[in-house]
């Protein structure tokens, strides 16, 4: 069962190394994508080996996945908005409220 | 420990998502790593297929690989376009960020790894059927997810709204 932890904690890793270093949002909302991921394998790993018989992981995962479906699009939104207004996404640009 | 099928396709699926996370975080053309991401997410489906979570697996394709990596290459092409390559990183920015992350994975794969886990004895992938996972989500007694459920249907109307809020045209 260790196994499949390790998998999910190089993915996390992985997801929070491209938040620290990539310059583009759209590149940091991939990561973000990355460590929701990684912990819903650990949901569904513990509800597998550790809970055999309940279902509380399984639906914990299953939410997690519709709500960050929901938190994309929703980011999304917002950086298409961003785009319109100031030509860029780099997250060097953003550093002004709006006048 | 014996070669069996399962091991063999579990450590296909172990190398194949470390890959692929890994490459989607360091490319710099960004359609490559929407890519590298849809990759990394047919290979967590193929995990939740092993696990004999089935219903899981195909929520997972059908949510995550088919709604919100369209939904990312779309957004990608619509901003910069296939012409903007991320700059190169700073040498120390770089190594700040590499040694940051290689500390906290050494730390939590040590906790983790030193843990013991009282694992039940290896069964076969029982599958669980959509009869209990219907039953289990629509009632409203102590272990139903009634509750949840028409939450989350709430948020997505929300988020509907909100988005098409945002993203319409002055």
């Amino acid at each position: 069962m260790e196994y499949y932890l390790i998998v999910s904690a190089i993915m996390f890793f992985a997801g929070i190394y491209g938040f620290f270093t990539r310059r583009n949002t759209l590149a940091i909302l991939i990561s973000i994508e990355l460590i929701l991921n990684a912990t819903d394998i650990n949901f569904a790993v513990f509800n597998r080996f550790l809970f055999p018989g309940g279902l509380e992981g399984y639906f914990f995962s299953l939410f997690s996945i519709a709500i960050s479906a929901a938190e994309t699009a929703i980011a999304i939104a917002i950086m298409i908005n961003i785009y319109r207004n100031i030509r860029s996404i780099q997250v060097g640009k953003l550093n002004e409220l709006k006048w | 420990m014996e070669i069996t099928l399962e091991t063999v396709v579990f450590y296909f699926l172990a190398a194949f998502i470390t890959v692929f996370s890994i490459l989607t975080v360091t490319t710099s053309r960004m359609v490559r790593s929407a890519t590298y991401l849809l990759f990394t997410l047919f290979g967590t489906a193929g995990i939740y297929f092993l696990l004999g979570y089935t219903f899981l697996g195909s929520v997972q394709i059908m949510v995550y690989a088919g709604g919100i990596v369209v939904l990312y290459v779309f957004s990608i092409l619509l901003t910069s376009g296939e012409g903007d390559r991320t700059e190169k990183l700073k040498r120390s920015k770089f190594l700040a960020g590499l040694g940051t992350t290689a500390a906290g994975a050494v730390i939590v794969l040590f906790v983790t790894l030193k843990h013991k886990f009282m694992a039940t004895t290896d069964v076969a992938p029982l599958e669980i059927d959509i009869k209990t996972i219907g039953h289990a989500m629509l009632s409203g007694d102590k272990y139903g997810y009634l509750l949840p459920f028409e939450a989350v249907s709430i948020l997505l109307l929300a988020c509907i709204v909100g988005g098409l809020l945002i993203a319409r045209k002055r």
